[in-house]
Order: C-alpha cells, then sequence, then structure tokens
C-alpha cells in the first residue's frame, strides 16, 4: 500500500486533518470521511458536473482532484455554500421554478451556476445555457434552470448591495 | 361534457388540482441534504466490483482468483458456483406474449458469457477502491466464441445460435393484420416505402443504479435499500430468486436520482448482492460506476423497420405495413420482457389515423449485446417517427401540406370509443384540437416565410410536426395477465393526526417527476386541508399499501384516484365524527383549509385540530355509539380500458448547416392532452424533459459496437448527451380531455415527450433537407449523415 | 472507478522533479491539472507508480514578455491564460482558442502545460502552438532544450517529451502589427473535442501573405501544418483568392482519419469549410485593419 499522506484543509469553513491514501478523490473524501453527500458521483470522469464543488474559490470537479492536493486550500461544498445563504436565493428560485426534479444533477447546477452570476451579473439564456454546458441534466431539459438563474440575476440586479 | 360533474368534487374551495404547487421535497434536495442509496451508510457494510466479461461470446474456461484473494481488504471472491445455493436463475418469459421463448439468466456467469460486460465473478471488500484492485488481479481464461451482432442475419443458418437449447435466435415473433392491406396497397394512387434505422441507446440516469442488500440472519430479514420504480416487485423479485419469505424482504426506496424505467429490472450484479449479503450476513453495497452503467443498464431501440404507407390521391391514408425487426442481448429481460418494446410498436404505430388496413410483423432477436427493455417510451418514439415520416412523404408525394394530410386522416371526434386496426381501444383523444392550438402557438405562415426566403444559403430552416398516441395507465393488461407479478392497482391510506394535519401513504413512487406533490394535492383537495398540512410517505414496503409503484406513466391516474378516493373516505368519517361533536348533520358540514365549516355558508365551526385532540384523546367526551375512524384506505385498478391512451402534437422549428451537416434546434412546441392536469407546471416540464431526452437519440446518443460485440463508446466522453448549450427552450400548451374510467379524469403524461421528438427532429431535418433533394431516416442525425445525404461527401 | 494506489510526491522545485523523474522514469507521471490524466486513472487506463504533483513549483508558473515573445508557464491554468492581457493583446489566437476548451469548471484546473503535454488529437491548444511556430522549452536532470511545436507533437497522446523530462514553458513569438488571427473548430456541442477545427495565424503586407500557418485539429493524430495550402496561398493575393483551388492544395495536406462519428471524408470536407471562414475572416480583418 501506498503511503498515507497527512492534509489538513478547511471544509465549509471548519479545519480538518486527515491522514489518507493518495488515490481517494476530495469528492469521495467529503463523502465517506466528512459525511457530506451532497457532493454526488455520477461519472468519475470529469462529465457530468455532479461532484462540482468549490476549492479556494473556484469551482472544480471533486472526483478530478485528488484530496492531497487540496492541502492547505478551503473546500467548499453545497451544504456550506446553502448554510452561507449566499445562494439561498437562487435556490429558491430553483425550488419555485421546479428547476430540479430527482435532484441528483443539483448541487453541482447550483454551484456553477453561483460562480458565473458571481462573474457575469446579468448573462443572457444563451450564456447561462453555455456556461451550464457543462453540467449533465438527465430530467429537466434545462429550460427551468436557465429560467431560474435568470430570474435570479434579475432579482439580484433590482437589489443592489444586497449581496 | 362529463367533465362538469366529474370535476365537481375538484372544483371545490380548497381544490389545489389545477395549481402549479411547488414540491416540498425540491427543498431539501437544492440544498444537497436529499439520500440517495449510496449516501447511506450501515455499520459493516462491505462494497462490492465486479470481474466482468471482456468478451461479447465465449466459454470460462477457468477462473483464477489466487492472487486476488490476497489484497489486503478483500474478505471473499465469489463465482457462480459459490452462489448456486443462494440464488435461483430467472426467465424473461410471461404468457401473454405468446411464444415468446428465452434462456435461464444467472446472477453470474455459467461457464459461459453473452455479453461483454456479463458479471462473472464478484469481490467483495472493505472498500469499493480494494475490491477494484482485486478485479484487476483475477485472470480468467476464456475461449472466444463468435459473436451474433447483426439483427439482421440472426436467424440466417449460419449464424450461431447463441443459445443452442432454445433452437435458434429468436425471441419473439407477432404478426398483427387487420382489413386488407393487399387490396389496399393495390388501389393506392400513392405508395411511400422506406426503411428506417433506429439507434441503440440508454437511459443515463445521472444517479447509476444502486444498492444495498442488508440480511440479518437473526430474523432472517432482509431489507435492500435500492433505488428504483416499484418497490413492491423488488420485493417480490428478491424473496423469489433469493428463497427467502416475501414477508421478510423489505424494500426502502428514498431519493431516487432519475431512472427513467431502467430502474425497473432485473439485474445480475444487484441479485448478486442479495445473495452475498444472505450469505455474509452484513449488508453488502454495490453501485454500478458509469462504465458498468453502459455496458449493463438496459438499452433500448435497436431496431430496423421497413415501412409502407398506401394512399389515395386526396390523401387518405389507407393502409399501413411494417416489417420490424429488433435486435436484444442475449436474454429477454426479467421480469417484464423484452417483447413489450416491439409489441408497442406494433400495436402504436399510425395511432391517430383512421386507417382500416394495417399489417405489422416483429421479430426480436436475439444478440451477444447488452440486453435490451423498457426505456422512457418504450415502442412508443419508434412507432410515432415510423408513421409521422410517412405521413409528411405522403404529402411531400401528393403535394399537401404536413397539417393538411394529418388532419383529413385523424380519428374524427365523434368516433369515440375507437378501436385501432391494431386492436388498441381508445376513449377518447383530441387530435384535431391539439394540433389547431399548436399551430397558432407555432406561427406556422411566418416560419414557412422565412424558410422560403433562406432557401438559397447555407443554412435551411426545417419545420416538423408529429401528431401521436401514447399509452398510460395500464391495466393487468400489460403484465399481470402473463403471470408477472406486477401489480397494476394501487393504494393510499390517508390519516388525520391530532395536530389537524394529514399523514398520505400512497403505493406510488417518485423518482423527481413529482409523485409526492401531487398525490398531496388531491389528498388535501379531498380532504379539506391545507398543502402544507399534508405529509407523504413513499416507498417503502412496509409501510406503504401494496401497489405497482410508477411506471408507465401510470403515477397520476391510477394511484391519483386511490388518493382522491382515499381522501374522500377519510373526509366522510371526519364529519361523521364532527357531526357527532357538533350535534349536526354530517350532510350540512364540509372541511375547508383544516376547518370543519358549514357546508352552506362556510362559517367555521371548529379546527381539525380540536377534532383531532377529542377524537384522539377526549372520546369520553363523544355519544357512545360512535368510534372515530380517522383513516382511510382505498386502492385502484383501471377496469374500463386496458390502458388508458393520451395524445399531443409536437412542432420543432431548426436549422441545417449545409456545410457543416451540424442541426441547431431553434425552438420546440408541444400541445399535450393527458385529461386532468393535476400540477401544471409539473406536466409542463415532464414534457420538456422528455423531450429533450427524445433529441438526444435523434442527434446524438447510440450505443455503437463493433461487429465483435464491443462497446466503443462507453463513457459519458463517448457517449453523448444534450446538454443545455444546444437545446431549446420549448413551449407546452394544454388540452383537457379527462377520463370517464376515474372521477380524476387524469391520464399519464411522463413518456410522452420522449415518444414524440425523435420523430420530430426527423421530420423537421427532412422538410429542411427535402428542398435539396435530400433526406436522412437512420438516427442519430451526425453530420456525417447530413452531409453524406447532401452529397457532399 | 477508482484509481488504482500510487505513491504521491509534492516538490517544490524542479531539481526535486528531475530527481524523481530520473528515479521513478516511465513509472512516474506529472499531475498538474490533472483534467486529463485523473479520468483516465480513474477509469484505470493509466496507472503510475508515483504522481509528481508540481502545482507549487515556481519555476513552472506565471506568464510573462522576455522580449518579443510571451512565455506562458506550463503550469498556467485555462482559467488564467483566458483572463490575461497579455495573451489578448500578443497572442490573440490563444485567446479565441481558450472558450472553446471544455467547460468553466475544467478550464479552473486545466493546464496550458497538461494540455500540450497530453496532446489529444482534437484538443485547440497543440494547434494553436503550431499555427504560432511556438517554442518549448524542456528541461531534465541534464540540462535545457527547446524544441519547435511541430516538432514536439508525434501522434495520438504522443510527444518527444522524454521519461525523465518536463516541459516548463512555451515561448510564443509576440503577434506583430499586421498579423491576423483565426480559430474555429466545428463541434457537435459546446465544449466538446472538435470534429475538425483551424488555428491559423497569417501576416499579410500589401495584400499578400507575408507568411501563413494553418494549422489543422481533430482531422488527424495530430496537428497538421497544412503546407500545400500555405504555400498557395503565399503566392496569391489575399482578396484574388479561390476557395476551390485552396482547398484543392488542401486535400494534399490532410490525410484524415476516422473517429466515432465522424468519417475521414467528413473530416476533410469540414476541414475545407473552416479554411473558407478563415480566409473570409482574414479578408475583412485585413480591409479593416487597412
Amino acid at each position: 500500500m501506498a503511503d498515507l499522506i497527512a492534509i489538513t484543509m478547511k471544509i465549509n469553513g471548519e479545519p480538518v486533518s486527515a491522514t489518507i491514501e493518495p488515490r481517494q478523490t476530495i469528492a469521495d473524501f467529503l463523502r465517506s470521511t466528512m459525511g457530506l453527500t451532497g457532493t454526488h458521483l455520477g461519472c468519475e470522469h470529469g462529465v457530468c458536473g455532479a461532484c462540482t464543488i468549490r476549492l479556494n474559490d473556484v469551482t472544480v470537479r471533486g472526483c478530478l482532484t485528488f484530496a492531497v492536493q487540496c492541502d492547505g486550500m478551503a473546500v467548499e461544498t453545497i451544504e456550506g455554500a446553502s448554510e452561507s445563504g449566499r445562494i439561498s436565493d437562487l435556490q429558491e428560485n430553483f425550488v419555485s421554478r421546479n428547476a430540479l426534479q430527482c435532484g441528483f444533477c443539483t448541487p453541482g447546477m447550483v454551484l456553477s451556476a453561483d460562480e458565473l452570476l458571481a462573474d457575469n451579473a446579468d448573462p443572457s439564456r444563451e450564456e447561462i445555457r453555455e456556461h451550464l454546458s457543462g453540467n449533465y441534466c438527465r430530467c429537466t431539459g434545462y429550460q427551468s434552470i436557465i429560467d431560474a438563474i435568470e430570474t435570479t440575476a434579475k432579482q439580484r440586479q433590482e437589489r443592489p448591495g444586497d449581496e | 361534457m362529463n367533465k362538469i360533474l366529474t370535476q365537481a368534487f375538484l372544483d371545490r374551495p380548497n381544490s389545489y388540482v389545477g395549481r402549479s404547487v411547488i414540491r416540498s421535497n425540491a427543498k431539501r434536495l437544492v440544498q444537497g441534504r436529499g439520500t440517495y442509496v449510496d449516501d447511506i451508510n450501515l455499520p459493516r457494510t462491505v462494497h462490492l466490483a465486479f470481474c466482468r466479461s471482456p468478451y461479447a461470446h465465449a466459454e470460462i474456461v477457468s477462473i483464477n482468483k489466487e492472487e486476488a484473494e490476497t489484497v489486503p481488504g478483500v474478505l471473499r471472491i465469489v463465482t457462480m458456483e459459490d452462489i448456486k445455493d443462494y440464488c435461483t436463475p430467472w426467465v424473461g418469459v410471461l404468457d401473454h406474449l405468446k411464444g415468446l421463448k428465452s434462456a435461464p439468466q444467472w446472477p453470474l456467469a455459467n461457464g459461459k458469457v453473452f455479453w461483454q460486460g456479463e458479471p462473472v465473478a464478484a469481490v467483495i471488500a472493505t472498500s469499493r477502491a480494494i475490491a477494484e484492485d482485486a478485479v484487476d488481479l483475477i485472470d480468467v481464461d476464456f475461449k472466444e466464441l463468435p459473436a451474433v451482432t447483426n439483427m439482421m442475419t440472426a436467424l440466417e443458418k449460419e449464424t450461431p445460435v447463441i443459445h443452442p437449447e432454445l433452437g435458434d435466435n429468436l425471441c419473439f415473433e407477432r404478426d398483427i393484420e387487420s382489413g386488407d392491406v393487399k387490396a389496399a396497397f393495390e388501389e393506392a394512387d400513392c405508395i411511400v416505402e422506406e426503411t428506417l434505422h433506429f439507434n441503440r441507446h440508454t437511459g443515463v440516469s445521472l444517479e447509476p443504479r444502486s444498492i444495498i442488500c442488508d440480511y440479518n440472519p437473526a430474523d432472517e430479514m432482509l431489507t435492500l435499500y435500492m433505488s428504483v420504480q416499484c418497490p413492491h416487485m423488488s420485493k417480490n423479485l428478491f424473496a423469489k430468486h433469493l428463497g427467502l419469505d416475501e414477508n421478510k424482504v423489505r424494500v426502502i426506496c428514498k431519493d431516487v436520482g432519475g431512472s427513467f424505467g431502467i430502474k425497473l429490472h432485473t439485474y445480475s450484479d444487484e441479485m448478486t448482492a442479495g445473495a452475498l449479503s444472505v450469505m455474509l450476513g452484513r449488508p453488502v453495497k454495490f453501485v454500478a460506476d458509469r462504465l458498468e452503467s453502459f455496458t449493463t443498464d438496459v438499452h433500448a431501440r435497436d431496431h430496423e423497420l421497413k415501412a409502407r404507407a398506401a394512399f389515395s390521391s386526396n390523401g387518405d391514408l389507407l393502409a399501413l405495413k411494417i416489417d420490424d425487426v429488433t435486435g436484444i442481448g442475449p436474454y429477454s429481460v426479467y421480469p417484464r420482457t423484452s417483447g413489450i418494446e416491439a409489441n408497442q410498436v406494433l400495436n402504436l404505430t399510425g395511432g391517430p389515423y383512421r386507417h382500416k388496413n394495417y399489417k405489422a410483423n416483429t421479430k426480436v432477436v436475439f444478440q451477444n449485446k447488452n440486453v435490451m427493455c423498457q426505456y422512457r417510451g418504450v415502442g412508443q418514439p419508434i412507432a410515432v417517427a415510423v408513421a409521422e415520416h410517412l405521413i409528411d412523404e405522403g404529402a411531400r408525394k401528393l403535394g399537401m401540406d404536413p397539417l393538411g394530410i394529418r388532419k383529413k386522416n385523424f380519428i374524427p371526434s365523434d368516433a369515440y370509443p375507437y378501436t385501432a386496426p391494431s386492436g388498441a381501444i381508445y376513449e377518447r383523444q383530441s387530435h384535431q384540437q391539439c394540433l389547431d392550438k399548436l399551430v397558432e402557438m407555432v406561427d406556422y405562415e411566418a416560419l414557412r416565410q422565412e424558410q422560403i426566403e433562406m432557401s438559397g444559403g447555407p443554412i435551411l430552416r426545417g419545420i416538423g410536426f408529429v401528431s401521436l398516441v401514447e399509452l398510460t395507465n395500464p391495466s393487468p393488461a400489460f403484465y399481470g395477465v402473463g403471470g408477472a407479478k406486477i401489480a397494476s392497482q394501487d393504494g393510499c391510506t390517508i390519516r388525520l393526526d391530532p395536530t389537524g394535519g394529514i399523514t398520505c401513504s400512497t403505493s406510488v413512487t417518485e423518482q423527481g417527476q413529482g409523485t409526492e406533490t401531487i398525490i398531496a394535492q388531491i389528498a388535501a383537495s379531498a380532504v379539506g386541508v391545507n398543502i402544507g398540512d399534508v405529509r407523504i410517505i413513499t416507498g417503502d414496503t412496509d409501510v406503504v399499501p401494496y401497489g405497482g409503484g410508477t411506471w408507465a406513466s401510470r403515477g397520476a391516474g391510477i394511484g391519483g384516484e386511490a388518493a382522491l378516493q382515499a381522501g374522500k373516505e377519510l373526509r366522510k368519517n371526519i364529519l361523521k365524527v364532527a357531526g357527532a361533536i357538533l350535534q349536526a348533520d354530517p350532510g350540512s358540514l364540509d372541511i375547508e383549509k383544516g376547518l370543519i365549516v358549514d357546508f352552506a355558508t362556510r362559517k367555521e365551526r371548529m379546527p381539525l385540530s380540536e377534532l383531532g385532540r377529542i377524537a384522539y384523546f377526549r372520546s369520553d367526551i363523544l355519544p357512545e355509539n360512535i368510534q372515530p375512524e380517522l383513516i382511510a384506505t382505498k386502492h385502484f385498478v383501471s377496469r374500463s380500458y386496458p390502458f388508458a391512451f393520451t395524445n399531443a402534437a409536437h412542432a420543432c422549428h431548426l436549422e441545417v448547416d449545409t456545410d457543416t451537416g451540424l442541426v441547431k434546434i431553434l425552438k420546440y412546441w408541444v400541445v399535450e392532452d393527458c385529461g386532468t392536469v393535476i400540477n401544471p407546471q409539473l406536466v409542463a416540464e415532464q414534457t420538456r424533459g422528455g423531450v429533450v431526452q427524445g433529441i438526444g437519440p435523434a442527434l446524438y446518443e447510440e450505443c455503437l459496437y463493433t461487429d465483435d460485440g464491443q462497446l466503443i463508446n462507453g463513457s459519458m466522453a463517448d457517449y453523448l448527451l444534450p446538454m443545455a448549450a444546444e437545446m431549446p427552450d420549448i413551449i407546452v400548451g394544454h388540452v383537457e380531455t379527462p377520463t370517464e374510467t376515474t372521477e380524476l379524469g387524469a391520464k399519464g403524461v411522463g413518456e410522452a415527450g420522449t415518444a414524440g421528438a425523435p420523430g420530430t427532429i426527423m421530420n423537421a431535418i427532412n422538410d429542411a433537407l427535402h428542398q435539396r433533394g435530400a433526406k436522412v431516416v437512420h438516427m442519430p442525425f451526425t453530420p456525417d449523415k447530413i452531409l453524406r445525404a447532401l452529397g457532399k461527401i | 472507478m477508482k484509481s488504482g494506489s500510487f505513491e504521491y510526491a509534492r516538490p517544490d522545485n524542479l531539481l526535486a522533479v528531475f530527481s524523481l523523474l530520473d528515479e521513478f522514469g516511465d513509472d512516474a507521471k506529472i499531475l498538474a491539472g490533472g483534467q486529463s490524466l485523473i479520468p483516465a486513472m480513474n477509469m484505470r487506463m493509466a496507472a503510475p507508480e508515483i504522481l509528481i504533483d508540481v502545482a507549487r513549483v515556481d519555476a513552472l508558473k506565471g506568464m510573462e514578455i522576455i522580449g518579443d515573445v510571451l512565455r506562458i508557464g506550463a503550469m498556467s491554468r485555462h482559467i488564467d491564460v483566458m483572463k490575461s492581457r497579455d495573451v489578448c493583446l500578443r497572442a490573440p489566437l490563444i485567446s479565441q482558442a481558450m472558450p472553446h476548451i471544455a467547460h468553466t469548471t475544467i478550464r479552473n484546473r486545466g493546464t496550458f502545460g497538461g494540455s500540450l503535454c497530453n496532446a489529444d488529437p482534437a484538443a485547440e491548444l497543440p494547434a494553436c502552438t503550431v499555427a504560432l511556430n511556438a517554442k518549448f522549452n524542456i528541461q531534465s536532470s541534464s540540462g535545457v532544450r527547446s524544441l519547435k511545436a511541430e516538432e514536439f507533437f508525434k501522434g495520438t497522446y504522443t510527444t518527444a517529451l522524454e521519461a525523465t523530462e518536463i516541459l516548463v514553458s512555451v515561448d510564443v513569438p509576440i503577434a506583430g502589427q499586421g498579423s491576423l488571427a483565426y480559430f474555429d473548430e466545428i463541434a457537435r456541442r459546446k465544449g466538446d473535442y472538435a470534429m475538425a477545427g483551424l488555428a491559423a495565424h497569417a501576416e499579410i503586407q500589401d495584400g499578400c501573405f507575408k507568411s501563413v500557418r494553418l494549422a489543422f485539429f481533430g482531422v488527424s493524430e495530430m496537428p497538421i501544418l497544412a503546407g500545400a495550402a500555405s504555400r498557395h496561398l503565399s503566392e496569391t493575393p489575399l482578396h484574388q483568392v479561390k476557395t476551390s483551388e485552396v482547398c484543392e492544395a488542401l486535400s494534399e495536406d490532410i490525410e484524415a482519419f476516422d473517429d466515432l462519428a465522424t468519417s475521414a471524408e467528413a473530416k476533410r470536407h469540414m476541414a475545407c469549410i473552416l479554411l473558407a471562414r478563415a480566409l473570409t475572416a482574414f479578408q475583412s480583418q485585413e480591409r479593416a485593419h487597412g
């Protein structure tokens, strides 16, 4: 067996230390060791986006990042993002517009949408579609997701300085 | 007409029927706080990985697991020999599909392998990663055999017979003949012929197949945490094949990450997990990874059809003739069989039309590829695409407008109930109405004008239409009559709690479509409470009534009717107690928004919570002869019609780039009629998701096999799925033709989008290509195929 | 799909990297962004004994202008290359290519050097470096060497990099005043690897091609520098070029291959379409610049 590596990181603001196998992805570490099961595994080759998390303030694929690579970094999952309240308007719009059905893609979708809106406060529908084209959804056909994000952007525009 | 009477109960104050209530179960999902099978961790769980066949057809000479067994963390490695006392094989046949035959299928390969990906050995280890390490070290010696991979030659003498004991590679054959097809073609003024190919593709639910089997030897109880649509069916099958008392098997479904029919079937790896849990007496978890999903989740819709249509000179469709061949896998899948898809192709082709002459044949043949079985829409996407293509071709040949030829041939609105030439019986449909509404929404004249203006350039516009019938709400005619223990009835128990809210336990299930929400809407409406005071319980066979679950778009029509009737019954029971408390005739009272009210004046008499308090805790103050029964259960099964057929009309506006072969969908419209709409937003969203799932195989999705049976694009990098950037906005309109067989009047809607989209896309592309004398009939319509059709390459 | 076991090292300087590469050779793999390597490892198609995580090696980072080249460090993340003003002004062809690479989340981690060393036939950046006549700076314990882009790419997933070497940076000649860039690809979905793509760089003087480099990707095992088509263009004034003639010359250059859904014939056809578009773009860009 390979040498275990000692790592320290922040997960949703909490300091975490562990000694782990290098081969464990951060997605598996979050799910199995930390019990944070909101990050989902849909393909384990980086295509579907279900495992999207934030690492030092940018979204990354949890299945394409080994936990050891996150040493000294800050990880945010959907649970942490939810608790922060930062995305509560986005989440409310997802619910009211039914921008999720089975919910498996949703954490990844929401974090991707969050990143888009931080970069581009007034995206066109086409820009929203393009940005989300790395997140696979089989249930909704995407339109309701675009609607929910568009609504959130417009609401934020109407409430300057709120977020 | 009867809509007024049947809707009376649902039009009461407090009715949520017809309202876009939001899903309360969505709140936890959007925060990442759902519970999918892999999120569940039981103590002492062990994990499975499988050594799978790399060959499509081979004899297993030897299996050497010695080195693999030494990997630290590996508990056991088993082959079929090791589990033969724990699991019996299964055969996917049903009596009512006459002549359908299939060989017994084993949980692990039994001496031979029959498709690439078939499980050969199972490794049980303390983690999935370790189990996979051991799989790498298992050495299997195979003797490769010739693989049967061409369905068109599967029945020829020279082709090896996959299961010699069956005699040939024919799984099932069926003929339908109605009217005088021969004469119709002889008399026809216009004949259209086509050979269409439909591409094998698969469901790709984002949550893969997942199961935890937890056998407790102390009480001989097996608990299965599953991601499935029919928990009672799963309970029966696991009990049966693992030799357990069915009463000691419990299936629990929590959140299911998409299913679309894929998770309705019996899978060797899941059954193996069950057997191993019984063997080891501890929880065994198996989660299929994405590569395993592509090679072993059921595939669907691998067909080649020769189709002919006969028309009169003024556009009457006189006859349809189809010869279908479909290549499934080496087994008919259990328990629903792999003959149903072909059966539906035969039963539904030409559904909307009034032709009397119909001849159809299907041959379902075995191949050494992955198994095939029911997947959203089943045979309907093919039935629709075939007929609608022929209708369009007929229109082109006769110089008619595609809308005109359809309207001419629709079953007239006064002809219902109507028996189609295939034998399908339609209670009532609204083809004319849906198409009229669709044309208004589409602004057809403007689109045709734009098409003409652009016809000289490299970008061609196309407009495609489709009218369809869709099968929903099946009765026992679908499976039960064939001997399958698949319930076509469902039940609902509703209980008034002392707090004044209701708890509603239903046997239909949720995979994201909104089943829990519509049941809550119906229950709240029927009893008279606020929707926020309704709690829904579903998915646990120990708790819910015995029922069929959700499939074939039956949740609203069947589960909903049971909920309605249970709610009405509970309301009656509550009012009996209310009458006793208030010293009033129960008939003079009603329940509205959680309050007992005066029926006539709607004046509040007492809150339900007060009634609950008295009935549960202070029965001493009730009259002696009253035994409050604040719970009611009702079941429902379709008795009048074998199926509730719905209908819809689709349209698509797209562009074909004749330089690159790329197709860009500009917009899509659907007008659907699923009877009483309980939640318009959920119906529209099911339609949208279904349409995109049908656009997938039209443009992108295909399971590609080599001649020797290797799946060469079994990953999400190579199997292309519809993503957000390429999908259109989809406008959805509704027409409501309730079924009169239930008080609710609801039919199903989950699959119609998928049934209509492939044919609509094909028709739109061909409408564009026709301007250059080109045509495509082999899905998916890749740039390569379009360029070829245009003669560019 | 869990990766097999491996040792993990995270050196913070190049000497330590060389030492590990010398020790492990073919049994080692450099871990940069991991967006191509880790999927392969999860599928157990790649199973190195040791991963050398170079995320903390400063010598691999940064983008700077040195004389007449823009030096892009191998560890530069795609997202940073996309946002770089220097890249936008000095190597606009690369800026045009960046949005076509996968999706935002992948670009947040994937690296410039990683994409080049992975050498996927349908990747965007290899073709850009060929079109720009970039120079690849390679180091090992034996020293430093440089290769031209065309010399670096050998075939599908194959480069001239030895097992003991690491790509440190790429020198991209700074775009001159009269230079034109054109990038486009034909893909079925946004972010997909292309069925055919073109990274084109040209210098126009007095209405004629002073130099032109057409690097096609997605059509063959590695980027193809279309020599015959380029020669034809250098002999014809820009505004007199006939698409049919230059496409005929192109047919000598491109020996395409079939992939899963797109035949070689389709790829050749698409290459012509891209070339025609590039010429149209060059013509209108040239008119605009005067």
